[in-house]
């Protein structure tokens, strides 16, 4: 059956109505055929699932799933996974139903085909939210879904472990009971699975169990997932490289001794490595991670510097196109440089502060870009003393920002008699000089702080307007005849 | 008596005198009196007034004493505490001169040591180029398997080509389209092909013998004859005969016995044989079901063997179950059991499956 634009024509003179007492007919194939016509309905769209609810065929439906033959149960797993995937209010009403139970009664059967169908169904519900979540778990589904990875048919696998990962990801205490029925020991066992739907699907799991809580993560570090997880992301699937620099992400972020434990793995490196080997929102994940990795502690941010972070990072500002992960590019650039003058130098060395800064200033950029530059740029410039690089932002940078630069010279100038010579020839001065501050500000402080480095003569003589008030002294000159 | 009479005579003048003087005290008495009191009120005063210069000056003195100790006591104190002061921002001095010092030593040797950073980072950087190889060799290695994989799959595919158009071989007389004469060696292709086999006919899939009943199984079980070849062909013979296929067809055509043929000699005593083993299998005990009529009244009841004793009823079973003897025993309380528990039952009802549970 194909459906496209007819699926309304068929809804119109209600064959729902026609669909039910097929349902019922003495021939099993007849049957099996009415559900995976009503499954293909409701998977056309949300109009049709919920016309299949108000048809009153779920009870129906939930009422043989248990005495029918696995052909019968199959369908019949479909129309509810069908109906449940479009809105928390369809998943709702096959709760409703009890729909739960007889798909947890499916979880148990003897062929792979309905295990998959129920596991499937499972999922879809348990996606919506936490209640329907709960809802899943309360039916007992999990104990089940954890034998099912354990089978031998890898799309079983798969679907299980989505169904895990779905269930897991709304709140801690369901990631919580996952963890008790024992999921992370065999999960962490399928990561070196050949079949890379399934590692996505693994990894995609640890990682919605990990990042709940300090104790969760812990759990899944455990389970020696370490060195093993790094070769996802090598992995010729862009997914699995996804969802594994994730998983990496959601433990690195808890806490500085798990990030330690991922740098000690040498995972930082090979996070690295991934975010310079694929582009887009594959990337992403990688880049929050060395960010968060740099936010814990000095050293993990040093740590990020030598294994050779900063030019992939720099490569992933400049080269991507969507906001956000240019976002999170210069949200990673900040939490690295933000720690000492040695981490700063290393950012300021990579030339990304102009970028950073012409971003900021970008109109079309978006505020969260704007928002997230203007702290890195003001993380790092707090730190830095590396002058050449402060050097050409004093042109072009607007008041606020221009605040930290000055005073970053105010605070190197009067200790360093090379930068002070070279300041003046660069321009800098000059520059300085033209700043129009108000009087009292701390700028103007900072303003006051370098003229005082200088001698008397050459600030007035890059006062703008000292030109002129020369040439009037020329005028007003008498000489001496 | 003169005298008196003379007094008698001045009598009068003495009291008017007497009057006029009581009068004139009268007169005064008030002011002197007024002025007694001024005399004695100042007379008082002056020497009240000295009394309290003298108490005064006496204060004085005793206060200047008192305030005197007072001060230099007062005073000596301050010199102390300012003493003890200076002393103690000396030894405070000196003091954070050490814990500088020992500060300074011991952050740099254990908590920012920066050697152990160095060190730290230097071994991280090592490691991170081993892992970098690492993965390095891993893509590589996967990579290569991918390309394995591919090649022989190709292979195969080819393989499989060739031996499909294996009839496109050329023989010793006709050369096929890949072997042209006017080349000077032979295409690949011809070279895969004379190395290849012809593919055969597909065969059909087998039927399951599993599936397949032998209940309903109706012909015999027989070797299966080796099909007759049929003739390789020949000219078509001259004349109105019929279709060689149809012949040929004719002539091959299996066997069909009748079923007095293909039926057993003994197959009717087989039969019965079966037919009592089937009853022997499917009985439920070995006595016979009689049918209800009067054939069990002649029978004797034959009761069981505890009923039927000859002198009582026995109570093993009933009353007792096994020989006690109390007097035997050393503790009033049973022996505690050391099975261990049986691991299903302490699951039952904790975990979430409903198998096995009552409903």
């Amino acid at each position: 059956m194909t459906l496209s634009g007819d699926a309304c024509f068929l809804l119109r003179p209600g064959v729902m109505a026609l669909l039910r007492p097929l349902l019922l007919d003495v021939v099993p194939t007849i049957q099996q055929t009415a559900a995976l016509a009503l499954g293909r309905l409701a998977n056309y769209n949300d109009d049709l699932a919920e016309a299949v609810v108000k048809g009153d065929i779920l009870p129906q439906l939930v009422c043989s799933l248990s005495e029918q033959n696995r052909f019968y149960k199959k369908a019949a797993a479909f129309v509810l996974r069908a109906v449940g995937k479009h809105s928390p209010q369809l998943a709702q009403a096959i709760v409703q139903c009890g729909g739960l139970e007889t798909l947890v009664i499916c979880l148990e059967d003897f062929d792979p085909g309905v295990k998959e169908a129920a596991a499937w169904a499972l999922g879809y519900i348990a996606r919506h939210n936490s209640e329907l979540s709960q809802a899943v778990v309360d039916a007992g589904a999990v104990p089940l879904l954890v034998l099912c990875i354990q089978e031998p048919e890898i799309a079983l696998k798969r679907i299980a472990a989505s169904t895990l990962s779905d269930i897991s990801k709304h709140s801690p205490e369901l990631a919580q009971t996952v963890v008790d029925a024992g999921a992370i020991a065999h999960l962490a066992q399928m990561i070196l699975n050949p079949d890379a739907k399934l590692k996505r699907q693994v990894l995609s799991a640890l990682s919605q169990i990990a990042k709940h809580s300090v104790d969760l993560a812990e759990l899944v570090v455990e389970a020696e997932i370490f060195p093993v997880v790094l070769t996802c992301l090598k992995d010729s699937d862009e997914y699995v490289k996804k969802n594994g620099a994730t998983l990496i992400r959601e433990i690195a972020k808890h806490t500085p001794e798990l990030s330690q434990l991922i740098v000690n793995a040498g995972g930082v490196a090979a996070v690295i490595d991934c975010i310079g080997s694929c582009r887009g929102t594959v990337r992403l994940p990688g880049i929050m991670m060395l960010g968060y990795v740099a936010a814990h502690s000095e050293n993990l941010s040093m740590a990020v510097i030598i294994s050779k972070g900063i030019p992939p990072l720099c490569t992933c500002l400049m080269e991507e196109n969507e906001d956000h992960i240019k976002a999170a590019a210069a949200w990673a650039l900040g939490q690295v440089g933000r720690h000492t003058p040695e981490h700063a130098r290393a950012v300021a060395v990579a030339n990304v502060l102009p970028t950073l800064l012409s971003m900021y200033m970008d109109t079309h950029s978006s505020e969260d870009l704007q928002v997230k530059t203007k702290k890195a740029l003001k993380n790092i410039l707090q730190k830095c003393t590396y002058l050449p690089a402060l050097e050409p932002l004093l042109h072009d940078a607007p008041p606020n920002i221009l605040k930290h630069i000055v005073g970053q010279f105010s605070k190197v100038l009067p200790h360093d008699s090379k930068a002070r010579r070279l300041f003046v020839t660069t321009g800098g001065l000059k520059k300085v000089q033209e700043i129009k501050a108000e009087p009292g500000s701390l700028l103007q402080e900072y303003i006051n702080t370098i003229n005082n480095c200088y001698p008397e003569e050459i600030v007035r003589y890059y006062s703008p307007g000292y030109s002129e008030i020369l040439l009037e002294r020329v005028e007003n000159y008498h000489p001496v005849l | 008596m003169a005298t008196l009479a003379r007094l008698r005579a001045r009598l009068p003048a003495l009291r008017e005198e007497c009057f006029r003087r009581n009068g004139a005290v009268d007169e005064y008495r008030k002011k002197e009196y007024k002025a007694a009191v001024k005399i004695q009120s100042w007379f008082r005063g002056c020497r009240v007034r000295a009394y309290i210069r003298y108490l005064n000056s006496v204060i004085i003195i005793i206060q200047k004493w008192w305030r005197g100790y007072q001060g230099r006591r007062y005073f000596r104190k301050m010199v102390e505490t300012a003493y003890f002061i200076m002393k103690m921002n000396f030894y405070n001095e000196m003091a954070v001169r050490i814990q500088k010092r020992w500060r300074g030593y011991y952050v740099r040797k254990y908590t920012h040591n920066y050697y152990a950073l160095k060190k730290y980072l230097e071994a991280i950087s090592v490691n991170n180029e081993i892992v970098r190889k690492e993965l390095n060799e891993y893509a590589e290695m996967r990579e290569k398997e991918k390309k394995k994989k591919d090649l022989e799959k190709k292979e195969k595919e080819k393989d499989h080509q060739a031996r499909k158009m294996h009839y496109l071989l050329s023989t010793e007389q006709i050369a096929g389209v890949y072997n042209s004469p006017f080349r000077k060696s032979p295409d690949p292709m011809e070279l895969l092909l004379r190395k290849s086999k012809p593919l055969s006919h597909r065969q059909q899939p087998a039927k399951n013998h599993l599936i397949c009943d032998w209940s309903n199984c109706t012909r015999s079980l027989t070797f299966p004859t080796a099909q007759p070849l049929p003739p390789i062909g020949r000219q078509k013979p001259q004349g109105p005969f019929r279709d060689t296929a149809e012949v040929l067809q004719q002539r091959y055509k299996p066997l069909e016995p009748t079923l007095r043929v293909a039926a057993s000699i003994n197959s009717l005593e087989k039969a019965r044989e079966e037919i009592k083993r089937e009853e022997w299998r499917n009985c439920v005990h070995d006595n016979e079901f009689l049918p209800f009529s009067s054939y069990h009244k002649k029978e004797k009841y034959d009761p069981s063997i505890h009923r039927s004793g000859r002198y009582d009823q026995e109570t093993y079973g009933i009353k007792h179950f096994r020989e006690v003897q109390p007097k035997k025993w050393i503790a009033d309380k049973d022996f505690q059991t050391v099975l261990p528990s049986i691991i299903l039952f302490e699951k039952f009802g904790k975990t979430y499956t409903r198998t096995g549970q009552i409903f």
